[in-house]
């Protein structure tokens, strides 16, 4: 981009920025260490015989039902959001709007909101609604429902990169538009759409700590409530720091694996 | 004989312009028809009203006695006997050479991997591209994906062959294999529409010429006629600047 007013040059305003920030950066460190109560620290964040009672529940239910809540979810987004993302491209102007209302909505509407809904609103309006394996087929919906908005528009926005010729050279050799998708078209935007959906997934693990608000029990519980029961009990954060750490075991790994993705398509460009 | 095509009244328009004013034209099986005309002046919508990429608001084109344009004609069944040639190959990136030229047929004629297999072989053979059908597009050159781009319309057996300025994205060097595979190919007897700035090649192949300005087909006849003697002013300006592109006048 150009800047006409700018009167540093960019590699200048960038020093000056990098110098401010670094400032910033040891000035809070400089902060914690001064006025942080360490013993106290130490206590409640890192306490180890606390540390000990969490696992191996820890790993064992919580981050497996983490897991668990947040694979599923990706997989029923990842289905809805492609159809859905089909439909906002399709040529009938209904599927159009469907989609479009669709993609407003569920983008729109916190993801809390959706889970309070499909916990207390749906069940007093359909009495008999019961969803298969329960509780993970209901997150697996509400959350999935939540996801299919945003990867409906990477979707989208992964097919419209593919060159218009593509479609055109397969519907010139006879094929229907549905197979032209199908087998030219959407293969192709995959490739586009790995590392936003990588970041998709990550974002699906955060948002999987909302199931709480459906109510968990020993054996449905995640991360979160567990650590955040468990703090509870003892009066200690240190679970809650445990928690933390599960998530970032799975989010920088697949952090990187975005970076990489995005690098290897830059490259390939 | 009934015509391979006959394009009748033909009229499109893209909102308020008119880029097709009424085209009549007319190709006899095994004939081959050079299309030429300044940029914009509507060649490559008339081309791809043929296979209906575009769909025109007026007139028809009937392709073997078939008329594509009424509106109870399954197009996807239509377009099956017409092979379209791009400008930018639009080869499948994400398939090899060979399945490139296998998917229609297994999707589209339903033939089997065996069959299909069998049929392709024989027309990268024919583009001189038999060892390539491992490679994946991005690995040819130019002029390679241009072969393989024919060689994947002449799989489906098509019954007429549509061009669309095949050369006018090579590199110079490159323009050559591709004519020369077009020239066997009309040899072979096979019908083309041939969109192209290529004069010696219009000259030398083609039974006719179309000279297009403005959205209408200002003159047509024998290659010899229309390229060597033309009759129109508007004709021979457009010769006079392909032939001589540092002529300023
Ligand atoms: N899809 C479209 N939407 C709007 N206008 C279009 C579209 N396709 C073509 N046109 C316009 O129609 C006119 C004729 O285009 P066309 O591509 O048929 O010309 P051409 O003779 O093939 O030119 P060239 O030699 O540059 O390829 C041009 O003015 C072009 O801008
Ligand atoms: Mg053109």
């Amino acid at each position: 981009m150009t800047q006409p007013r700018a009167r540093m040059s960019p590699r200048k305003r960038k020093l000056y920025v990098q110098v401010a920030a670094y400032a910033v950066f040891v000035l809070a460190v400089l902060g914690l260490v001064l006025f942080a109560d360490w013993g106290a620290v130490g206590e409640y964040f890192l306490d180890l015989d606390v540390a000990a009672n969490a696992f191996p529940k820890i790993i064992t239910v919580a981050l497996k039902n983490t897991v668990i809540y947040t694979l599923s979810a990706y997989v029923v987004g990842f289905v809805i959001g492609l159809v859905v993302a089909l439909m906002r491209l399709s040529s009938i102007a209904v599927y159009r709007a469907v989609a479009l209302v669709y993609i407003e909505v569920f983008r729109g509407l916190p993801a809390l909101v959706v889970f309070l809904i499909f916990g207390f609103g749906l069940p007093v309006a359909f009495p008999g609604l019961v969803f298969p394996f329960e509780q993970y087929g209901t997150v697996a919906v509400a959350l999935g429902l939540v996801a299919a908005a945003y990867m409906a528009e990477t979707f989208r926005a992964g097919i419209q990169a593919v060159p218009k010729g593509q479609m055109e050279a397969a519907r010139s050799l006879g094929m229907p538009y549905t197979r032209a998708m199908r087998s030219i078209v959407v293969p192709q935007a995959l490739r586009v759409v790995i590392p936003p959906l990588t970041n998709e997934l990550i974002l699906l693990f955060k948002d999987s700590s909302l199931v709480f608000v459906l109510g968990v029990t020993a054996f449905t519980t995640e991360l979160s409530k567990f650590g955040g029961d468990l703090a509870a009990t003892y009066a200690d954060s240190t679970p809650l720091v445990l928690a933390g750490a599960m998530y970032l075991v799975i989010t920088v790994p697949l952090g990187y694996l975005v970076r990489r993705l995005e690098a290897k398509q830059g490259r390939a460009r | 004989m009934t015509p391979a095509v006959v394009i009748s009244g033909l009229h499109k328009r893209f909102g308020d312009l008119e880029v097709l004013k009424g085209i009549d034209a007319e190709v006899q099986p095994g004939e081959v028809v050079c299309v030429i005309g300044p940029s914009g002046s509507g060649k490559s919508t008339l081309l791809r009203c043929v296979n209906l990429l575009e769909v025109p608001e007026e007139g028809t084109v009937v392709v073997n006695g078939v008329e594509l344009t009424h509106r109870d004609v399954d197009i996807d069944a239509a377009r099956r006997s017409v092979g379209m040639v791009f400008q930018q190959f639009n080869l499948f990136p994400h398939l090899t050479v060979l399945e490139n030229l296998t998917i229609a047929q297994r999707t589209v004629l339903g033939r089997g991997k065996a069959a299909a297999d069998g049929v392709a072989r024989e027309n990268l053979e024919r583009v001189g591209l038999a060892e390539r059908e491992g490679s994946y597009p991005a690995k040819l050159s130019g002029g390679q994906q241009q072969r393989v781009a024919i060689a994947r319309a002449l799989s489906m057996d098509p019954q007429v062959m549509l061009f669309d300025e095949p050369t006018s994205a090579l590199d110079p060097e490159l323009v050559g294999e591709v004519l020369a595979v077009m020239r066997s190919l009309a040899d072979d007897g096979m019908t083309m529409l041939v969109v192209t700035h290529e004069m010696q090649f219009a000259r030398e192949v083609a039974d006719k010429v179309l000279f297009m300005d403005g959205g209408h087909v200002v003159e047509q006849g024998p290659a010899a006629q229309v390229v060597g003697d033309p009759q129109h002013e508007r004709t021979k300006l457009f010769l006079s600047r392909v032939l001589n592109p540092n002529h300023l006048e």
